[in-house]
């Protein structure tokens, strides 16, 4: 039994234990809240071995009892109390695994800082959790000792910081009091808690108590590791203390932001307009803002107008006049090209210089060109209301160094180009620039004044070298926030105990892993999966009946036998939400001792399994259908290809064969079935990388990825599983179920490619549903170039919205649609190893049959929404990983290619510019910009492009088929890769623009 | 407001300092007021509520009287200064008549009205202040109020509430945690353990239901021992007013708890 207690307390302490303040209601009212809190004496300060503290129960003492020794400034010892800012401000540095010494975080700190920024608070957290630190929350405001009341005109501020002084004093007599001199024997010297802040009034009010404190970079200074942890300070921090040159002289590049009650108000009038800012990746002073209620997004042109906002930040824009729009530019501008020549250093005053012209001279150059006809709402950005900064792995640009001595150590300022398009330049000052060229490293911002041209930031690590497989694939896995540690001690312990050697045990009545469970082992099972797969989640069977109709059924991996709610396994897994597939690694959503054993439906051994077994009749309409846990034991896992042969070879006439072929010819009717309703039939560029051996995994050569009847197969009873599934659960639990929709695209997406096809090729789209779309998508054929329709495929694809999964009493019922698949309702249910979305399914699935009761937190709606949004998050961001990756990879084939020779491919035009054209390469599944230095005559109505040539001018026009040229070149600034792509035909302008 | 308390953070502070299984400050004042047979004020950390007993005594209204037993009538005030936000709540206002209703249901298998045919027991509820723990603290006055005013009882009636956060059970709760996580209120005859009244209006898993129930009705035995704590002080205030000799009150209270009284004067 727990022990019970009441929290006895002074009458006459009301005055420290009770806090008014008013709160004023989204509706306006003001409101009086009181609170209390209890004050105790049993709140521990953490220190190994402190007699003081000793009588505190489960307090497990984190901080060494002598401190770190390492700072020469504190011989004797020190531990570290950071105030708000440094945690703010200062986060990296203190995350390093280079600053070591032990710290105490207060109350007081910690929420403030949750006050401030939850990322931030986030980061903390995890801090706190982390193994490799030494750090204590000390609860100050819960101490007798330590618990400060705001005086009368005290700021909330001022109060903190009294706080934090006065928990630091504490923190020092406590130490004293609790070692006390033993009479005869030298008193062992104490060691320090040392205020980190770097506020200078602080600082002397700490002084004139008697507390030691620092700011971040005097204590930074001393230590060891001082040059590389003192890259990781933030500019924020360093401003005061280093005021280089007068912030007021400069004259501002940017109009300020307007203040951020004036933002919310005008969004909430209609006057402003909120969303996500979207840089253009093909013109660097050109972004677009989507906004509610307006059919296009906003153009925002030129760099005040886009005022410091960042690829990702949530901004305020204001919409000009109708007179005053504009049309998207159709010119190619690069950053690094028109603004080579910017010095990082001197721009410290920018204003009218030499850069700022010439960019001026390409928007005033532009203008006079854009087409009227296409004009869209124009505006400016008036205030951003949430910054949605991470880090961003960039390239030191060789050209911005001072100096590049190698063992230069004087400090510079440098420009960090992002690998990413969208991103501007960030300006950083670091000591080890010399050494950081041709490295990729992590860069974070710290800020974008209005009269910096650049945003400021700083260096947070090295990856490693560019082009190294390490270097790319990390930096790969940071830039799209996709978690790669390796699984942690308390993960690992939530695997069974027997691990590998864990099997199903013996049938029993008794068993609990029998309860409720079908033996289904007898049964002719097998999966299908491309070859290497070790996570089989699905296997199949079908057998005929003695009435007549067929038996089918899927067996999904029982993954929620293993991963239970509320562990933290589960945590992990919800944050992962996926399993990230690079093309030479694979990020496992869960260890792998479950995914690619336990779980996975392997051949020849008995497998736990959740089954859908449907009871069909001869044209595979469903009779009846049932979902069981069971036990199956796969009889043989197949490749596509093998089931492939299998199927058509007549000669083999067992069960298993069968079997195969009686799916098939299921799959064959539910397609079409599936067909006539309008689900679509949609293309992407996939293509598939040889690797040259698996040791040095070069790759090769490049293909484009094959399917085969059995891969519809597979596809098809997913689909039925997975549909099935989502009406059982929404049925079940009509406010929670996990459910997967894909809205139908709003009509002006396709307004572009309907009048590229009418124009160039005479042909219609019928967007007015999925099933019309469907149709007309069908016609879209080129009897001279059977690839045409792929193309069309794919550019349709691009005016779609992505599919999402949602929680069902979140939205309208009408809404539930898979437009995709034309399907009323949908989930994911099949691959529950790799998907987190799946598991929750499952775990829904298990309660609708009445297997398990549902966990409490799946009946939570926010719950669920909350999950759901991270897991979406994940999913897309795996996805653009996984493409990157391949990108990367043909990247590499490409230059093992072209060291052979050159390479030359045929490309179809898919965009038109003033200056270049947009190509895609099917073979390669590759886009590529081609770059035209010389005049040409352009018809953007006409999608058509002149390019002059000494055999005559020749038109070029979009969906025509080209030769280029392809080659990868490094940037000799930046040493980023590049895919270079040259016309070669019609027009070969390979010597023209060498 | 939610997102921005935690309500039991990792160290396992709640957001007022206290610790899981800790229950606010509780004061008891048996002080008589005005009139009434039996009063007693009550508070729950920043809860307050004054109770008065009026009776036994004659019947009011001949319609509602019963020929074999006393009627129970609660009726229930509350201040509207009692919250922050200021809010006039009249007498018909449906939460009021509840809460009155769940009190009379809690006593009338616990005041022995047998004894009293033909008459009525009134109890007032004045909510002075409110920070979670409403019916709690209406319930605890009311115990002592009825104390205070000499009527038989089986037993005190001792309430507390409990709620789980995530799957951390809590007692004793704020408006701040009630507002948040899911909670029911217990009232226990601590002798007997017989409970006379479970309360629940939000929603809890079934599978925690168990344990936080069982966890409020040990919380309980706690309050009692506070109860007659205070019972037994003010007797003792008033037998030396009185100028008798404690020893008899001693050997014939039996309603006190001996071994806590004796600890009590030591």
């Amino acid at each position: 039994m727990v022990e019970i207690t009441i929290r006895k307390r002074p009458r006459t302490d009301a005055v420290i234990t009770q806090r008014k303040f008013f709160k004023k209601t989204a509706r306006g009212k003001v409101i009086k809240v009181l609170r209390e809190r209890y004050l105790r004496d049993d709140v521990s300060c953490g220190i190994h071995s402190c007699r003081e503290c000793a009588a505190v129960e489960d307090a497990k003492p984190t901080l060494p009892s002598s401190g770190s020794t390492e700072h020469p400034t504190f011989p004797n010892g020190h531990f570290v109390l950071p105030d708000t800012n440094v945690f703010l401000a200062q986060m990296d540095l203190i995350e390093s695994s280079l600053f070591t010494p032990p710290i105490v975080v207060l109350q007081t700190v910690m929420e403030e800082v949750r006050h401030r920024s939850l990322p931030l608070y986030n980061r903390l957290k995890a801090l706190l959790k982390a193994d490799d630190k030494q750090t204590w929350v000390f609860y100050n405001e819960f101490r007798s000792e330590t618990a400060i009341v705001r005086e009368e005109d005290e700021s909330p501020n001022d109060r903190n910081d009294r706080g934090i002084r006065k928990a630091t004093a504490w923190y020092n007599t406590h130490i004293s009091l609790a070692r006390p001199p033993i009479r005869g024997q030298t008193r062992p010297p104490l060691p320090d808690v040392v205020l980190l802040t770097d506020d200078a009034a602080n600082r002397q009010k700490a002084e004139k108590d008697g507390i030691k404190s620092l700011s971040v970079r005097r204590y930074v200074e001393g230590t060891k590791d001082s040059s590389k942890l003192l890259d990781l300070l933030s500019a924020t921090g360093s401003d005061t203390l280093e005021p280089t040159k007068a912030v007021s002289a400069r004259q501002a590049l940017y109009p300020e932001y307007l203040p951020m009650a004036t933002l919310l108000a005008g969004v909430k009038s209609g006057q402003l307009h909120q969303g996500h800012f979207n840089a253009n990746q093909y013109n660097y002073l050109e972004g677009s803002v989507p906004v509610q209620g307006l059919d296009k997004p906003v153009l925002l042109i030129g760099r005040e107008h886009m005022n410091r906002a960042v690829q990702g930040d949530v901004v305020a824009v204001e919409v000009f006049p109708e007179a005053k729009w504009k049309a998207s530019a159709d010119e190619v501008v690069d950053q690094e090209t028109t603004l080579k020549n910017d010095d990082a250093e001197e721009s410290e005053e920018e204003g009218d210089d030499v850069e700022t012209i010439a960019e001026q001279n390409v928007l005033r150059s532009e203008h006079s060109k854009r087409v009227a006809s296409e004009r869209q709402p124009t505006g400016r950005i008036v205030g951003i209301i949430k910054r949605n900064w991470r880090s961003y792995v960039c390239h030191i640009d060789s050209t911005s160094l001072t100096s590049s001595n190698q063992t230069s150590l004087s400090q510079q300022t440098v420009f960090a180009t992002p690998v990413s398009r969208l991103l501007p330049r960030i300006r950083l000052r670091t000591r080890q620039a010399p050494s950081l060229l041709g490295q990729k490293i992590l860069v974070t911002i710290d800020r974008w004044d209005s009269t910096s041209r650049y945003p400021e930031g700083h260096f947070v690590r090295a990856l490693g070298k560019v082009e190294s497989k390490e270097a790319e694939q990390e930096s790969l896995l940071l830039e799209f926030d996709v978690p790669y540690r390796p699984f942690g001690k308390a993960i690992l312990d939530c695997l069974p105990e027997e691990g590998e050697a864990w099997v199903v045990p013996p049938k029993s009545d008794t068993n609990p892993e029998w309860r409720d469970r079908e033996d289904l082992r007898d049964l002719l099972i097998c999966s299908i999966d491309p070859p290497g797969c070790q996570d089989i989640d699905d296997a199949l069977h079908a057998r005929p009946l003695p009435n007549g109709n067929i038996e089918a059924g899927v067996h999904i991996a029982d993954v929620s036998r293993f991963v239970l709610p509320d562990t933290p396994m589960d945590k992990e897994a919800a944050a992962r939400g996926t399993t990230v597939y690079l093309v030479d690694k694979r990020i496992d959503m869960l260890p792998a001792l479950l995914g690619t054993n336990l779980c996975s439906l392997r051949p020849f051994v008995e497998r736990l399994a959740f089954s859908v077994i449907w009871e069909m009749n001869a044209d595979a309409e469903i009779v009846n259908v049932r979902f069981t846990k069971s036990v199956i034991a796969s009889k043989q896992a197949f490749t596509y290809k093998e089931a492939q042969i299998r199927k058509d070879d007549p000669h083999m006439q067992d069960d298993l064969s069968k079997s195969i072929r009686l799916l098939n010819t299921l799959a064959v009717k539910l397609r079409a079935g599936r067909m006539a309703a309008g689900a679509l039939n949609l293309a992407s560029p996939e293509v598939k990388i040889h690797m040259d051996t698996s040791e040095s995994s070069d790759p090769i050569d490049v293909e484009q990825k094959e399917l085969l009847e059995t891969n519809s197969l597979v596809e098809e009873f997913m689909l039925l599983a997975n549909i099935s599934v989502a009406r059982k659960i929404q049925e079940t639990f009509p406010q929670t179920a996990v459910l997967r929709r894909h809205l139908p695209p709003p009509k002006t997406n396709f307004e572009k490619l309907q009048d590229i096809l009418k124009k160039r090729k005479g042909l219609a789209l019928d967007v007015s549903s999925s099933g019309a779309l469907a149709a007309s998508l069908d016609k879209c054929l080129d009897p001279s170039e059977p690839a045409f329709n792929t193309l069309v495929r794919i550019m349709a694809t691009r005016c779609m919205l992505s599919a999402e999964y949602f929680c069902s009493g979140s939205v309208a019922r009408d809404t539930f649609g898979h437009y995709g698949l034309a399907s009323p309702i949908y989930t994911h249910f099949t691959s529950p190893i790799r998907r987190y979305a799946d598991v929750l399914a499952h775990r829904q699935l298990a309660a609708a049959v009445s297997y398990a009761p549902l966990h409490p937190s799946l009946h939570s709606k926010p719950h669920v929404e909350r999950v759901l949004d991270v897991v979406n998050k994940r999913h897309r961001m795996a996805q653009m990983a996984g493409r990157a990756s391949v990108e990367f990879y043909v990247g590499l084939a490409l230059k093992a290619r072209g060291a052979r020779g050159t390479v030359v491919e045929e490309a179809f035009v898919i965009r038109t510019f003033r200056n270049g054209i947009g190509v895609f390469v099917s073979k390669l599944g590759l886009e590529g910009l081609v770059m035209f230095t010389r005049e040409t005559q352009f018809e953007p109505d006409g999608y058509r492009i002149t390019v002059p040539a000494p055999q005559g001018d020749t038109a070029i026009a979009v969906f025509d088929k080209v030769k280029v040229q392809i080659e990868v070149e490094k940037d000799r600034n930046t040493q980023r890769g590049k895919v270079k792509m040259t016309l070669v035909g019609p027009v070969d302008l390979r010597a023209l623009s060498a | 407001m939610g997102s921005r308390v935690e309500i039991l953070n990792d160290d396992g502070y709640r957001s007022d300092g206290r610790r899981q299984f800790e229950l606010r400050d509780i004061t008891m004042d048996l002080s008589p007021r005005g009139t009434a047979d039996g009063s007693a004020m009550i508070t729950h950390g920043l809860t307050q509520v004054m109770v008065s007993v009026f009776g036994p005594r004659e019947a009011k209204m001949r319609a509602q009287t019963l020929h074999d037993r006393a009627v129970l009538n609660v009726e229930v005030n509350i201040a509207p200064f009692s919250t922050g936000e200021r809010r006039k709540r009249n007498r018909g206002d449906k939460r009021i008549l509840e809460l009155a209703a769940s009190i009379k249901s809690t006593f009338e298998p616990v005041v022995q009205t047998a004894l009293y045919p033909r008459s009525q027991i009134d109890i007032y509820v004045h909510v002075l202040q409110q920070d979670g723990g409403l019916l709690q603290a209406s319930i605890n006055a009311a115990t002592l109020a009825l104390v205070g005013a000499g009527i038989p009882l089986l037993d005190l009636v001792c309430a507390v509430t409990g709620g789980v956060h995530s799957t951390s059970p809590m007692l004793d709760l704020t408006t701040l945690e009630e507002n948040d996580i899911p909670h029911l209120t217990v009232a226990v005859m601590p002798k007997t353990g017989n409970v006379t009244l479970v309360t629940m209006e939000t929603r809890l898993h079934v599978d925690r239901f168990g344990d936080i129930f069982k966890l409020t009705c040990d919380a309980a035995q706690v309050i009692h021992q506070e109860m007659k704590r205070a019972a037994y002080a003010r007797t003792r205030r008033l037998v030396d007013a009185m100028d008798v000799d404690s020893k008899s009150i001693l050997l014939t209270g039996d309603n006190v708890d001996k071994d806590t009284a004796m600890n009590e004067l030591e």
